[in-house]
């Protein structure tokens, strides 16, 4: 029996990966391969070699799969037991690498969270049901009292995985403790951090586990009804999730009288429309009631008072997926993986400038060394790393002296930065750290409720400030200025959107700070990211006269003729970059 | 954009709408809901819409107003036939997203938000599609375009102002 898996998560399938699944079922079906199952999965996680295209038992890893190899893959993998070579991965040394978990990209991996994605199908709760699914919630309802399912969580020392890593247990206990007799379960998977996709790839590949752990959550703090409340950006996720409600409504696991049980647990889904501040927990809690997702005053918690005025425990789609594991496997299982305060794994979304981009799930206490070089294949191009980013927007930079680093939510603090949601956006030394810092911001005055004036006016004078450096119009003194206003939006801001918006500049301030200064006084930006800043001009002794540049130039700015050296019209020249890239001889600067 | 009005001219109720409230109590917590199937359904709010929900709700206009304003996905106005969106999410920015947008605005005469005066495109800058393997990326009207470049951008709107010719033609 063979097992013929394609990946359907959100990057395979807007590569084709539908047409793939099609093909496959197709030839299967004409060459009557009876012994030949084909099968949809979530995502793999190694989303720059997609589509990704897997075969069991022996689990050959295919990467980059066209519609028309199908036929090829089939003939030769299939019927003759050989292998498909130029579709297989290499190695650093170039060698062929035929099994996936030879795949430098996921040597060093531990899959807790992502166990079941690209491995089972996500629309057949019978995939699920076949890798001990809902097992743990069994084990909870018929052998443990809420207290204990509460201590095993406190005493794996899972931690929040949306962002400021509360410790799980704690929550859940505060929510049990809570007088009221309507309690809710909320998941939050409003997953804004531009750049981190964790919690749709565990949606659309294994979204069982989430209803399973939002389940034993409900029997453990004593709610019957939850939400999830999720980005409606991401109809795959959505579609899926209500396929696995349906399926476990239909087989009794949702509803009235759980496995037998007197438990009972409603689940229905809540979509997001478009607002970052919706992940801030109070806002999301509001925008569930129909209202502008403006974060509430704290205390009172959710724990206390959340859903319309009743207890309500709140956990991102991560932290869920842990949970059936813990149960499962026991508290010290878990306990013994990773650091001495972050235990468990972390799945952070690495993109940006590395080579291997994709969902990598690797043990706290991992250095970036590891993340970047080993898993992410180090940076392409020649180029060298210059940072990295965590947290998004509310994150800061990893400059290159704490590559060594072992990551977990202390450490990252230690620097500057934060865990948050899993972002981890790398980048090399061709990105302005000043324009990276006005990135951030920009998102983040964009997506301000407007509550409190701190963060409503605060970020936007601070993008001002930026955007004057960028444009070459700054000065020391706006340096200064921007670094009082940081400090005091950062303290006096109402939620955690606005306390945590100074972050990227704070951090590209504390380690970029001379790059700041150029920009200010020299007038010069060293990575040519700011085209103000630029200053484009030939090198006489480089420049052979081929004109070639003059040729490509789109205003007409270069002047010269014959083999004469060129000259570059500074009020004509739009900066567009165009003579730098097509120049032969790097004569042009 | 097609008016979905009931034509038998005794009811002036919307028919998509009339369907929509059966399907939910008319309690205020549904609004966003409601108005993301509407969204779904039409591509905007239109505003005699947001009076049907307000009778249906009770709940004021003025409210309605402010959470579709509030919310990025929520429209007042129609998009065009094609709308473009640029992720401008931080893998896609790390990637060169910025000078796609620049392209498309400079190709399109539009800034991101609004629709070209034919009705044809519109520009949007969204925030990660979650496809950050194939960055930078755009999508047009929902299909990903991964691994783009201005040229990639130049290709595609080409082709749909072709085909929009063929089509007048």
């Amino acid at each position: 029996m063979k097992t013929i898996l394609v990946c359907h998560g959100t990057g395979c399938t807007s590569s084709k990966s539908p047409a793939i699944l099609e093909n496959f079922n197709r030839i299967v079906k004409e060459k009557n391969l009876t012994d030949v199952k084909v099968m949809q999965t979530g995502c793999f996680g190694l989303c720059a070699k997609g589509p990704v295209v897997i075969i069991r038992p022996e689990d050959t890893f295919y990467a980059k799969v066209k519609p028309e190899d199908c036929e090829e893959i089939i003939q030769k993998h299939i019927i003759e037991d050989k292998r498909v070579e130029r579709l297989l991965c290499k190695d650093v040394d170039g060698k062929l690498v035929e099994k996936l978990d030879e795949i430098e990209f996921y040597k060093k991996q531990k899959r807790i969270a992502l166990k079941n994605c690209g491995s089972i199908d996500p629309e057949k709760i019978e995939d699920y049901l076949a890798v001990d699914g809902y097992k743990a919630l069994e084990k909870v309802l018929k052998t443990m009292t809420q207290d204990e399912v509460i201590e095993e969580i406190t005493k794996s020392g899972l931690r929040g995985r949306g962002g400021a890593g509360f410790p799980t247990g704690k929550k859940w206990l505060f929510t049990k403790n809570a007088e009221g007799t309507q309690k809710y379960v909320v998941c939050n998977a409003d997953e804004g951090d531009p750049g981190a996709f964790m919690d749709r790839s565990i949606l659309e590949g294994d979204p069982h586990s989430v209803i399973e752990a939002m389940m034993i959550a409900g029997y453990a703090v004593g709610a019957n009804k939850g939400y999830i409340y999720v980005r409606a950006e991401y109809p795959i996720a959505v579609h899926r999730f209500q396929i696995a409600i349906d399926q476990a409504k239909e087989r009794g696991i949702l509803g009235k009288n759980v496995l037998g049980t007197d438990f009972e647990f409603d689940l229905s889904i809540r979509l997001g429309a478009g607002a970052f501040v919706c992940g801030e927990e109070t806002a999301l809690l509001e925008s569930i009631e129909g209202r502008r997702g403006q974060p509430r005053l704290k205390p009172p918690f959710p724990a206390n008072k959340g859903l319309w005025q009743c207890p309500t425990l709140i956990n991102n789609v991560e932290t869920y997926a842990n949970i059936p594991k813990i149960i499962l496997n026991g508290a010290d299982w878990y306990s013994s993986i990773g650091t001495e305060t972050s235990k468990g794994t972390k799945v952070f979304a690495l993109g940006g400038n590395v080579k291997n981009i994709g969902l990598v799930e690797v043990p706290m206490g991992t250095t970036l060394r590891e993340i970047v070089f080993d898993i992410g294949g180090g940076i392409p191009n020649g180029r060298k790393f210059k940072a990295a980013q965590t947290g998004g927007p509310s994150g800061g930079c990893i400059p290159v002296e704490y590559l060594d680093k072992p990551i977990d939510y202390e450490s990252l603090k230690e620097i500057g930065s934060m865990m948050g949601s899993g972002g981890l956006i790398v980048m090399d030394d061709t990105k302005c750290m000043v324009n990276l810092a006005k990135f951030y911001l920009g998102f983040t005055v964009s997506e301000s409720c407007g509550k409190c004036n701190p963060c409503r006016i605060g970020t936007k004078r601070m993008y001002e400030i930026l955007e004057k450096l960028t444009n070459g119009e700054g000065t020391l003194e706006d340096i200064d200025k921007l670094e009082r206003l940081a400090k005091t939006v950062a303290a006096s801001s109402v939620c955690g959107l606005g306390q945590s918006a100074p972050n990227p500049v704070i951090s590209t301030l504390k380690y970029f700070r001379d790059e700041f200064i150029e920009h200010a006084v020299e007038k010069k930006c060293r990575a040519h990211e700011c085209k103000a800043l630029a200053k484009i001009q030939v090198i006489p002794e480089k420049c052979k006269g081929c004109g070639l540049c003059q040729r490509k130039c789109p205003v007409q700015a270069i002047e010269g003729e014959g083999r004469e050296v060129r000259h570059i019209n500074e009020e004509k020249c739009i900066k567009c970059g165009t003579c730098l890239t097509s120049c032969p001889f790097k004569a042009i600067e | 954009m097609e008016d979905k009005v009931c034509k038998c001219g005794n009811c002036k109720k919307d028919k998509f709408m009339e369907e929509l409230f059966k399907k939910f109590e008319p309690e205020k917590d549904n609004l966003i809901q409601i108005l993301n199937s509407v969204q779904e359904h039409y591509g905007y709010i239109p505003s005699r819409v947001q009076k049907e929900i307000s009778e249906f709700l009770n709940i004021s206009l003025a409210e309605i107003y402010g959470v579709i304003t509030f919310y990025s996905r929520f429209a007042l106005e129609p998009k065009g036939k094609y709308n473009i969106a640029i992720c401008l999410g931080t893998a896609c920015f790390v990637k060169g997203s910025e000078k796609i947008m620049d392209r498309a605005k400079e190709r399109l005469k539009i800034e991101p938000g609004q629709t070209t005066s034919d009705g044809c495109f519109s520009l949007e800058e969204t925030r990660c599609v979650g496809a950050c393997g194939l960055a930078p990326v755009f999508t047009i009207n929902g299909e990903v375009h991964g691994n783009a470049t201005v040229k990639s951008l130049d290709n595609a709107i080409d082709e749909i102002v072709k085909k929009e010719k063929e089509e007048k033609v």
